[in-house]
Order: structure tokens, then sequence, then C-alpha cells
């Protein structure tokens, strides 16, 4: 970023939060901007345009009507799983388990909706209670690893990330062994839920309800974080636990309270991909969107609210990179390499923070 | 913000906005051109396999006039799948989506088949129900069993030990057909000949893939073939390993100079050609086309340096047989556990066949 030496004369009279909060938006867009020059200087180096390059992803991605929601469509998911990352991460946790408690979420819910659908209960009382045992495993998941982390002393990341891989074992177990649908011979899926159950689009989109509930979580979240005693407990336990307890914070609640939060919303995007785009549990759930989702939460900076517009943006390029493969003739991997430098330079502009001279606040002392 | 961060940010807007206009009418041009077929692959098209097979193929579709062929590769079988199709019909106007993947079928062609009614769908496996599915879908398949029938011969005369290792993807009918037709081929010329099999419960998983071949060599097999989406690394193994090879889905007689025998090979465009006629007469797409050996749509690959005379001799006799029709599975013939699964003589394109879910005896596996 470009800087003034003195105090620019446009943020003079500006508030410290007011400051902040600029700050917090000039530096990730900033840092996107940088990505683009360098990303740009990449595909100069491979002969191809950039300006190609990034007019079609403003075509396949908000360019129409179609790349709108096919944007939203993809983003979705991501919303819900970025949270799942974004909550414990505030209590200083890094839980990179999403995938799994998806996986096992939207798994259950299919499993709870064979007797629901046979006995044919009506769909209005059908669906919550998929949605909820979808939820509930999904909290029950990580809720466990931020029991082990904190009573067990187990590593949260590790642990998170090998329950995935028990959470995708169970499923195929599941799906392939004793709740296999006789009728999916070459693909093992659990029963079709049926078209009642299916979770529609919001009217007069194609976008299923999965975006609605994301929007909805995220602001919830965002308030139970930043305006709540829970919130402020849980963030005080991220600064300094030993602090925590010693002034009586109870923070083996907070710890696995945060994880357990995290896993329902996992839980959740399981229980849309089951009941909005699949209609049955089977592999095709195991679709990476819990370590996307990361990424995400990474780049809105653990901010439940930053979520979603960052979710938007990895929608986009999610949705501009077959037409990119399509028209450019540019391999698939190109997407992950542009991902892949957002990354980077968004981690390295982390330091930009409390740095730029114009974006201070005009006091002296100490700053945290 | 300092005026240089304001100019920057606009500025690229700006380039922005102006690109996205400048490629509407490179968008409305695409969607007036008569025929535009779009290409689904779920994995690289220079994978040796699958993928590479389908992709060669559809070159013929380019050579037809007026047709634009767009492809997208690496496409999970997952929502990923729609949303490529959606953004193909919405953004490049395809009107003819071939659906290269086993697992694309359902639900995501049928649905966006259901979606786009003024749309073509084809998808490459015996799926198509003309009864419940949509009429705008439909499928393609080739019977690759002939062809691995007559690796079976090839490489019955081919070994010393009379024992053929097969790497096999997963136990699906298409799967187990081709293992079950490589042991009747391979004891059509040496009663006492054995196939064992390993699955490695992924149709790509190279590790494994190599795994199985050193294991299958290790316990005496001393011919490889396979049935996985990409045989690259199993004929590797094998010439480096010192023993011969049978292959699968495209040509690999290249990876191995020294022992390859034959392979099994889709001929996928003669129904791509056939599509193409169709389109450049005007007239409708076949919603089914299945065949083999009788109608030119497979083929075994050249013979490699591992074929012994008689093994070319023989080979060549049974592709004569399987052109007029000679039936592979003639009964009775019991499954590897002592039931007699098939009575009598069956036609090669029996629907029976398709549902087909035992190993015969003299194949060494298991499918659960």
């Amino acid at each position: 970023m470009t800087s003034a030496p003195t105090v620019s004369p446009v943020t003079a009279g500006l508030s410290a939060p007011a400051l902040r909060r600029i700050e917090a938006l000039v530096i990730p867009l900033g840092a996107l901007i940088a990505s683009a020059l360098v990303f740009s200087v990449f595909l100069l180096v491979l002969g191809k345009s950039p300006l190609q390059f990034f007019g079609l992803i403003w075509t396949g991605g908000f360019g129409s009507a179609f790349s709108i929601q096919n944007t939203l469509l993809r983003s979705a998911p991501l919303i819900l799983t970025a949270l799942a990352f974004a909550i414990p991460a505030r209590i200083g946790l890094t839980v990179i388990g999403a995938e799994g408690a998806l996986v096992l979420g939207g798994f259950m819910a299919a499993a709870v909706a064979i007797p629901l659908v046979t006995g044919g209960v009506a769909p209005c009382f059908g669906l919550p209670v998929m949605a909820l045992a979808a939820m509930l495993t999904g909290a029950a998941w990580i809720g466990l690893v931020g029991w082990l982390r904190h009573y067990r002393g187990v590593n949260e990341t590790i642990a998170s990330l090998l329950l995935s891989y028990i959470a995708i074992a169970t499923m195929n177990f599941f799906v392939e062994g004793p709740l296999r649908d006789p009728a999916s011979a070459n693909k093992p899926s659990t029963m079709p839920i049926g078209e009642l159950y299916r979770v529609g689009p919001i009217p007069g989109t194609t976008v299923h309800w999965g975006l609605a509930a994301g929007l909805v979580l995220a602001v919830v979240l965002h308030i139970l974080m930043t305006r709540t005693t829970f919130g402020f407990a849980a963030r005080m336990t991220g600064g300094n636990v030993r602090a925590a307890q010693a002034q009586g914070l109870p923070v083996g609640f907070l710890v696995v309270g945060c994880c357990a939060i995290a896993g329902a919303c996992a839980g959740l995007a399981g229980f849309f991909e089951v009941a909005a785009v699949h209609g049955q549990a089977n592999a095709s759930l195991v679709a990476g969107y819990g370590f996307t989702g990361i990424l995400v939460a990474f780049l809105a900076r653990q901010n439940a609210l930053a979520v979603v517009p960052v979710a938007v943006l990895f929608g986009a390029l999610g949705a501009s990179g077959g037409l990119i493969q399509r028209r450019m003739e540019m391999p698939d991997a190109t997407i992950l390499v542009l991902q892949g430098i957002i990354f980077v330079v968004l981690l390295t502009s982390e330091t930009l923070y409390g740095r730029i001279p114009f974006l201070q606040p005009r006091r002296t002392g100490d700053r945290t | 913000m300092t005026l240089s961060t304001l100019t920057r940010r606009s500025l690229l807007k700006t380039g922005a906005a102006g690109l996205a206009v400048a490629t509407l009418p490179a968008t409305l041009a695409r969607a007036q051109s008569p025929v535009v077929i779009g290409a689904v692959y779920v994995g690289p098209r220079d994978d040796f396999g699958w993928n590479q097979a389908h992709a060669l193929a559809i070159e013929v579709l380019k050579q037809v006039p007026g047709v634009t062929v767009i492809e997208e590769e690496k496409v999970p079988e997952t929502d990923a799948v729609a949303q490529s199709m959606e953004s193909m019909i919405n953004l490049d106007g395809a009107n003819l989506i071939l659906a290269t993947s086993f697992g694309y079928y359902n639900p995501f062609v049928i649905d966006t088949a259901k979606k786009y009614p003024g749309v073509q769908f084809r998808h490459a496996a015996p799926l198509w129900n003309k009864d419940t599915d949509p009429a705008n879908a439909g499928s393609y398949f080739c019977y690759l069993n002939q062809a691995h029938y007559v690796n079976g011969v090839a490489a019955g005369l081919s070994s010393t030990t009379g024992k053929i290792g097969f790497v096999a993807a997963k136990p699906i009918p298409s799967v187990l057909s081709n293992i079950n037709s490589v042991l009747l081929g391979a004891r059509s010329v040496n009663p006492a000949a054995t196939v064992q099999v390993i699955f490695t419960g992924e149709w790509s998983m190279p590790v494994r893939e190599a795994e199985a071949a050193n294991a299958l060599i290790d316990a005496g097999c001393d011919v490889i073939t396979c049935h996985v989406d990409g045989p690259k690394v199993v004929i590797e193994t094998a010439e480096s390993r010192g023993v011969k090879s049978c292959g699968h889905n495209a040509s690999q007689a290249a990876l191995a100079p020294k022992g390859f025998i034959t392979g099994a090979e889709y001929k996928w465009e003669t129904i791509y050609k056939l599509y193409a006629d169709a389109i450049a007469a005007g007239t409708e797409v076949p919603n089914f086309v299945v065949g083999g050996y009788h109608n030119d749509m497979i083929r075994n690959s050249p013979y490699g340096a591992g074929a012994t005379p008689e093994a070319v001799a023989a080979a060549d006799a049974a592709i004569a047989g399987l052109k007029e029709g000679k039936p592979i599975y003639v009964g009775p013939l019991k499954d590897n556990a002592g039931n007699v699964v098939i009575e009598g003589s069956m036609d090669n394109y029996d629907p029976v066949l398709d549902g087909m879910n035992y190993l015969l005896e003299g194949v060494e596996g298991s499918i659960t």
C-alpha cells in the first residue's frame, strides 16, 4: 500500500474504531488487488491475456442472472463451512474438520429420512427433524474435538482432521453396507428422500435455501461473538486461556460450545447438500467444501459477517473456473493458482495492520 | 484513503466493467452458432485412459462444419457437474452435452435435462430408461468386455504361469464383466488359467494401483491387466517388474515396449461420428446407442512385443468370432462361491449381464 508520511486530512477527523474498520477493509481489498496483479504476471508469462481472464471471471461469476445465481449456489455451503472454522478460531482453536461434520451430518439427515419417508411423515415435520439430526451430529462430532482438546490435551487441528477421515469412512461403510439402497447398483447411495422431501429453491431463483440459512447464521453468530457475554468470554479465552480461567470463566464449556456451534454449521451444510442438492447420501457429499471453508474463513479474518462476501468471491471463482477452461483453454488448476496467490498475499498483508500511518488514530502510548 | 489507492481501485473497476461489455458480442456470436457441443470429463484429458479415449474421439466432432466443441475436464461427480453443464448451456449456448463419467447420470444429468428440455444430453453408460428418464437425455456405451475377452485369449497364450493379475477399481457390473471376460478368454485357450483380482475401491488411486500391481506380480501373476480410469501406473509397474501387460480404455502400448500384449480400447469415435452426421443432416441425435465388436464400437490395441505368434493368431480368431456374435458367456458357469449363475448361452448384449454381481469360478478375489 502506498502511504502518506503525515496524517492525511481525509482520515484525520475519524474516530479510532472508524479507522480500524477502514483499515480492516482497505488492507484485504488492497491484498486482493495485489494478488490480481501478481496473477496477471503469471498469465502474461503463459502468454494469456489477464484482461480476458478477469473479464471471464466477471462474466462467469456476476455477468448475468444465471452467473450470479451460479455463484450464490456455490457460495451457500462455503458460508456454513467457513463459519465452522471461524467460530472456534475466535476462541483460539484451529479446527479444520468441517468436511467430516458436513459428510456425517448429511449422512445422518439421509439416514433419519428413511423411516420418515417410508412412514409417510409430512415434510413440514420431517425436514426439521432431518436438519436437527444433521446439526446435532455435526455438533457432537466437532464438540468431541473441543472436549478432547480441553479435557485430554489432544491437539484440535490434528484431531479434527483425522476425525474427518473417520467420518467419511463411517459414511462409506453405511452407504455401501447396511443402508445401501439396492437400486443404487453402480453408485452406492442411501434411499432417495423423494421429491416431496426435497428443499426447493428460494422463490424466483435457482439458489437453494442453504444460502438463506448461511446468511442468517452469519448474522446470528456475529452478534453472538461480538455482542453477548458468551462471545466476550470466548474471545477472552481465545486471547489468554489462563487469564480466562483465573477470572473464573467456564473455559471448558466455552471451548466445547464453540466447537459444537461450528459442527452444527457444518452439519447444516450437509443437510442442505442432501435435502436440496443430492436427494440422498453418497460419496458425492465429499466435495471439499469443508476445506475450502477454511480458506474463506482465513480471508474473512474469522469475522462471521465478512465470511459472506468472501464466500461469494470464492463462489464466483468456482463458477467462472469452467468458463476459463473452455474459453481460454487453460487447465482447471488455474483457479487454484489464483486462490493460492490470494491466500499468500493476504497472509502477508496481515503484517500491515497498525503500520499504515494515515490509518492510525492520533494518540501515543500502548496500542494493543 | 489516499488518492492513489482510490485511483487504482476505480481504474480496475472501470476496466472490469469495460471488459464485461467487450465480451458481450462474443457471447452472442457463440450463442448464434448452430451446434455447440459441451463435453465434460471427470479427469484430465491426457490420462492414458478413459478421459483420453473420449477426448481423442471428440476431435472428430470438431471437424464437422458449423460445430463448436467446448470442453471441461476434472469435473467431479458432484453438484459441480450440474453447474458446469448449466454454465455451458447458459454462457456458451451449448445444445448437446456429452457427460462422459459414470456418476454424472443420476441425479445430475437427469435433473439438468428436465430443467433444459431444449438441450440434448448424452451420457456414456447404458443407464437411460426410455420409460422413466427425460426424452432429451440418452445413453451411449461400448461393451468393452468383448475386447477384454480378446485380452484374455492373448494373455492365456502369452503367459507361462497361467496366472493373470487384474487391478480393478470398483466391483460394479461393467468392471466385473471385464474381469470375468478375461477369465473366459484365457480359459478358452488354457483351461487351467486363473485370474487374480484386487479392487482398489476408487476409479483413480495411482498409489494403490501400483501396490496392487506389485502384490499381484509377487503372487506369481505374469500378465497384468486392469480396469481403472488411467491404466498408466499399472502398465508401467508391470513393465518395470519385467512382466507382460494388457491395456484398458486407450492404447498404452507406448508405456510398455517390451511386455505389452494388446489392450481393450473404446472406439467412441464411431458413436461421436454418428452424432456428428445426425447433427450435420439436421436430424435427431439417437437416444440410445450401444455396441461392441459387431458394430465397430470397440477395438484391441495393436499387438505389442509381449504377444506370442500363437496368441496373435488366437486373438484374431476370437475377434472374428465376436464380430459374428459368438457368445462369451456360455453356461453352465459357476461363480467363485460355487453357485450356478449362468445356465445356458447368453447373447453378448443380454441385459441380464448388465446386472452382473459375481466373479466366476477361476477368479481369485472377493467383491465384498
